[in-house]
């Protein structure tokens, strides 16, 4: 299992925002994307989890073997931490609903709905829905938002745990993780450029 | 796949999540009606079929954009497109799970609406065997329909514009089977006509829903 992307283009909205990207991504690696805001990683991991269909290039990684870690964490306010779990990992044919609660330290919180948690408590429990999904590879967007620092901590060694593993990781954040292993892809010399439209006949066609 | 369906059930049962609010409505028409129309029973009679077929129909609208639109919202319809589960899957248990909180209750309380409406004694029984072959099309189609507009800030209207058309048929055969109850005539072809469109529909939409879907998370 492994992630080969060769001169990847993805479009946003029908217009190309990346072009040519091409890496190569290991089991027990990590890939942290950097870039400005707009500059398109999202895009990026939206086409890399199956979401949608790149528009040039080619990429090695089937859809069922990742794991999408998204700005919203697909949580229902009026479920309970561990109801909400306890669903992803039926849907996905796993357990370890436990393990996941206490890998992210949600384990007190078992029994709260998800309407009465912080920000940061429900990032914790979107990013321990990555645990029981079971799959090699995690694409992540921007994982750390809203959490303090002791909360990067725990996730960074959660990654590191799933790295040891065998498994994969592209994350794409604007902080610093605390895992300097992994190998940093600056997007942006691969923006595309957004060409002026030649009028709207276009629209006419 | 359960666990899809015991999610959806569980969190249209639990507050805020709109169980109750299309049987409301189902009741506050059927209260309505008659005091409109007025104490002539012999009116009210003929018109109950009608009137409760559209009342259940309009029921079923209210509660469809929201099938889809809240998982769109918080992003667990991303994550259930990568689940192991076909987005097919998922649309046809969401539309199961649709039923089972709005057209089968529907169903279940539509004879005790018919007395408020005055129905001919024939007509409980078709009442009840029409509501329940028919309202499954009705969510399925539904599911359709908020498929398409998943993506749109308060699709509703769109919604209701695109689903209603499609719903003209179920009603006609519906309404029709019972009408054609009360006076004792032959009713087999309405009917089968009915199911037709229930089975058509729920063997061919979920996958011009999952399409629709798959269009509109990119």
């Amino acid at each position: 299992m492994q992630i080969v992307v060769d001169n990847l283009a993805v479009a946003r909205g029908g217009v190309t925002v990346l072009q040519g990207v091409s890496f190569a991504v290991r089991p027990g690696q990590a890939l942290i994307l950097r870039g400005p805001n707009g500059s398109g990683k999202t895009t990026l991991l939206r086409t890399l989890a199956g979401l949608q269909p790149p528009v040039g290039g080619t990429m090695d990684l089937a859809p069922e073997a990742a794991a999408y870690g998204a700005h919203a964490d697909g949580l229902k306010s009026t479920l309970t931490v561990r109801e909400n779990l306890a669903f992803w990992a039926a849907i996905h044919g796993t357990d370890g609903v436990e393990a996941a609660m206490t890998g992210m330290d949600v384990a007190s919180l078992a029994h709260r709905r998800a309407s009465e948690l912080s920000a940061g408590q429900k990032r914790r429990l979107g990013l321990a829905r990555l645990l029981v999904t079971g799959r090699p590879v995690w694409l992540l967007d921007e994982p750390t938002v809203s959490l303090d620092v002791a909360s990067v901590t725990l996730f960074a060694g959660v990654v590191r745990q799933h790295l040891a593993g065998g498994g994969l990781a592209i994350i794409a954040t604007h902080v610093d993780l605390g895992l300097p292993e992994a190998a940093e892809l600056d997007l942006t010399p691969y923006r595309a450029r957004i060409l002026a439209r030649d009028g709207f006949d276009e629209a006419f066609a | 796949m359960k666990a899809l369906l015991l999610r959806d059930l569980r969190l249209a049962i639990r507050s805020g999540g709109g169980f109750g609010l299309g049987l409301a409505f189902f009741f506050l028409l059927a209260i309505l009606v008659p005091l409109g129309v007025g104490p002539e029973g012999g009116t009210l009679g003929r018109i109950a079929p009608g009137i409760l077929w559209v009342g259940a129909l309009l029921a079923c609208l209210l509660s469809l954009d929201r099938i889809f639109a809240l998982d769109f919202e918080d992003g667990s319809l991303d994550l259930l497109a990568t689940a192991p589960i076909p987005l097919e899957a998922v649309v046809a248990l969401k539309a199961l799970a649709h039923w089972l909180v709005t057209g089968l209750p529907l169903t279940l309380l539509a004879p005790g609406l018919g007395v408020l409406l005055n129905l001919p004694p024939a007509g409980y029984g078709w009442l009840v065997l029409s509501l329940l072959l028919g309202t499954p099309a009705l969510s399925v189609i539904g599911a359709f329909g908020a498929a398409l507009v998943v993506g749109l800030r308060r699709g509703g209207l769109l919604l209701s514009l695109l689903v209603l058309p499609l719903y003209v048929p179920t009603l006609i055969f519906g309404a029709e089977v019972v009408r054609r109850g009360t006076e004792g005539m032959a009713l087999a072809t309405p009917l089968a006509l009915m199911a037709g469109i229930s089975l058509g529909a729920a063997a061919l939409l979920p996958f011009a829903a999952a399409a629709a879907l798959r269009v509109n998370l990119r």
